[in-house]
């Protein structure tokens, strides 16, 4: 892998699973969004030097999506939704402590660089070969999402999923076509805001509350 | 034309309410929205006659096209559509009057009732698979303020469980739609047509089949979760108990089986590319998991409506049992099934919600002596479960016993037994609850009041059609023939 191409490319990519990372280790809300928005240009970016070095302006176009709703929109609502209330939105209680989730990290990210060997080599391009980054991505949303507790933290989860899966669809096909890719980016746009507007019921209604408190509903 | 009309319908029904709020007489404009959804079924009906006649249609430019599974499943959806939009008007009513809702809360409920039928109707008529996953993840988004709709702490509870579990479940879907996709360019498709279910089929012999079983067991995972199989099913029965009984009904009755319906077209592609063993391997995996829960959870139950939920989990294993099979028979009464899995609880969710208007509790233990004191209500409610529990002349009946003749031809027999050990466990249980709830001599007097007659012809309606489906196949066995012929080779 040589030229601005594939070094410029693998940047971008390594910057997706660094912000990925870096989210198991913060608790506030404040700065997790501030990550959030720099996985979503990072995103974006891997998008954007795709399509120019493609030369496929579907793709440009979906990388200024990509850029406007992740980088910029998404970030925006998160930083709304949790804004308020300053530490009571800190994660205090995360099921597995810092120390324990970097090692989880590095073991997710070992399993994912074991799971997709076959799809990237079948791919057979530069940007194939990144493709288990972006399963790493998905499998640290995974994890997000089962060990962290605030609604806030749950929604980061599922973004993370989200821009793993989107960053595998890049690496692979050069995107899904423009205008799937708009109807896909609508449903997370609106997805976010449904969640937003749920979690801020979820507060008036229960108050501050972890979400392993929501007991209402068993057999 | 008509297939873009199709899917207007629902809309302009949908922009209407919308208008109409705030105005005199917007009680009569949630009629709008049944008519809407009738007009739907009436064009539904007219195209599977024209196709089955003379071949697919396709519309707007080529995103939406209609073979006889895609008529089908729009006959499906726009009957539930139908019966639940037409007792929506009830329930609303009721809790308006009750003060449980606000006018402003009921107009958008009836607007996102209509998103919800429209986005459905999408995703069965979209021609590429990517617009059929924009479709379904829009249905997630929709109904979650649909299942929120009461605003309680359950009803909270229940739709963020309901959008957290199923995001990551169609996101996963879309991982193998990526991969699907991946495989379709290897095979020299074009990036624009690659997606399309046509191509996928008629191309499906020279795609890469390590990467198609990646994909398949990853959709089957993803749209799985939607259609509640287990062990994807954890969030249905909390989504269906809390949800307001239409949106119960619309969710248990098509949304599970639209899902469904996307996991049987790839099936038909990967049956191509793999041979049948894969793909039945897994699906027989998930449907005897289905019905091990369901039969376990339903002994033990105490709330009506989560018995209903879990008698969903149950339908979805028997489908995905018979898809299993895959030769067309199997198909052809899977497809059936789903119909009269439809029908019948569709009926028995809205009758439920009648049942906890007039008796004020979901508890299996707070109602009792139904069919005496409230003898309509008990009867629907009693032939609804009838019917469910797979007894004749019920539709279920001929399809549960289709089904099982195909699992035995193709060699799995032992699976159909199991289904059906599960299924008798299942009717045990449920025939208890149900004689404590309908059984036993009254302890009023006075007889109740009975249901205004609007609100029980639906419901009586459904039950009828549902028994005479499975007496006379007559209308439905060329549209379902020619639909089991669109996904088997």
């Amino acid at each position: 892998m040589n030229g601005p191409f594939a070094s410029t490319l693998t940047l971008a990519v390594g910057a997706v699973l660094v912000c990925a990372v870096t989210m198991l280790w913060l608790s506030s809300v404040r700065s997790v969004v501030r990550v959030v928005a720099a996985q979503g240009i990072a995103l974006g970016l891997v998008a954007l030097i795709l399509g120019v070095h493609l030369g496929d302006a579907g793709l440009i176009a979906t990388a200024l999506v990509v850029l406007a709703l992740k980088g910029v929109a998404i970030p925006v609502f998160l930083a709304k939704a949790g804004g308020d209330g300053g530490a009571l939105n800190r994660e205090r209680r995360p099921l597995v402590n810092v120390p324990a989730s970097l090692v989880a990290s590095a073991a997710l990210i070992v399993l994912a660089f074991a799971a997709s060997r076959g799809v990237a080599a079948f791919v057979g391009t530069t940007a194939g070969t990144l493709v288990p980054v972006g399963v790493a991505t998905l499998l640290l949303g995974f994890f997000v999402l089962v060990t962290r507790r605030r609604p806030i933290f749950q929604m980061v989860g599922l973004l993370l999923v989200d821009n793993g899966i989107a960053l595998v669809a890049f690496l692979c096909t050069a995107g899904v076509p423009f205008l799937i890719e708009l109807g896909v980016s609508l449903d997370v746009l609106l997805g976010v805001v449904v969640l937003m507007v749920l979690a801020q019921r979820l507060r008036s209604e229960f108050g501050d509350v972890d979400l392993d408190e929501l007991q209402e509903l068993h057999d | 034309m008509v297939l873009v009309l199709i899917l207007v319908f629902p809309l302009v029904g949908g922009a209407a309410i919308a208008a109409g709020r705030g105005r005199p007489g917007a009680d009569r404009v949630a009629w709008v929205g049944v008519a809407a959804n009738g007009t739907t079924l009436a064009l539904g009906i007219w195209v599977a006659v024209r196709v089955v006649r003379s071949g697919p249609l396709t519309g707007a430019g080529g995103v939406l096209r209609a073979d006889a599974l895609s008529a089908f499943m729009v006959v499906v959806v726009g009957t539930i559509a139908l019966l639940a939009s037409w007792l929506g008007v009830r329930t609303i009513a009721l809790e308006l009057a009750a003060g449980q809702t606000s006018r402003a809360r009921a107009t958008t409920y009836a607007v996102l009732v209509q998103a919800f039928v429209a986005a459905m109707l999408l995703a069965v008529l979209a021609a590429n698979v990517g617009v059929l996953w924009v479709a379904i993840e829009a249905t997630t988004v929709v109904t979650t303020f649909l299942v929120g709709h009461r605003r309680t702490k359950g009803a909270l509870e229940a739709s963020w469980k309901y959008i957290v579990i199923c995001s990551v479940g169609i996101a996963l879907a879309f991982l193998g739609t990526v991969l699907v996709y991946l495989a379709a360019l290897h095979a020299g498709g074009h990036s624009a047509g690659a997606l399309d279910w046509t191509s996928l089929m008629a191309h499906a012999r020279r795609l890469n089949p390590a990467v198609l079983r990646l994909g398949f067991a990853l959709l089957v995972l993803g749209y799985g979760t939607k259609v509640g199989l287990a062990p994807m099913h954890s969030w249905l029965p909390d989504a269906h108990s809390q949800a307001p009984a239409p949106i119960s009904a619309l969710m248990s009755g098509v949304l599970l089986t639209v899902a469904f319906y996307a996991i049987l077209r790839f099936k038909a592609v990967v049956d191509i590319a793999l041979g049948p063993g894969f793909s039945r391997t897994l699906l027989v995996t998930v449907a005897l998991l289905s019905l091990a829960v369901a039969a376990s959870l339903l002994l033990t139950q105490r709330d009506y409506k989560r018995m209903l939920a879990y008698h969903s989990i149950e339908h979805m294993g028997l489908i995905a049992l018979g898809a299993a099979a895959g030769i067309p028979l199997a198909i052809a009464a899977v497809l059936l099934h789903i119909l009269g899995h439809g029908l019948a609880k569709s009926v028995l969710f809205l009758t439920s919600g009648e049942i906890m208007a007039a008796e004020g509790t979901s508890q299996i233990d707070g109602v009792r002596t139904l069919l005496a004191r409230r003898p309509a209500l008990g009867g629907v409610f009693g032939i609804g479960l009838v019917a469910l529990l797979g007894l004749p002349p019920f539709s279920l009946f001929s399809s549960e016993l289709l089904m099982a003749r195909a699992e035995f031809e193709v060699g799995l027999g032992w699976a159909a037994v199991v289904a059906v050990v599960a299924m008798v466990v299942i009717f045990v249980a449920v025939v208890g609850h149900a004689r404590h709830m309908l059984l036993g001599p009254s302890t009023t007097t006075e007889p109740l009041a009975p249901p205004p007659r609007w609100v029980a012809a639906p419901l009586v309606g459904g039950l009828v059609v549902c028994g005479l489906i499975g007496v006379f196949a007559w209308p439905l066995s060329g549209l379902l023939h020619a639909a089991a012929h669109v996904v088997t080779p």
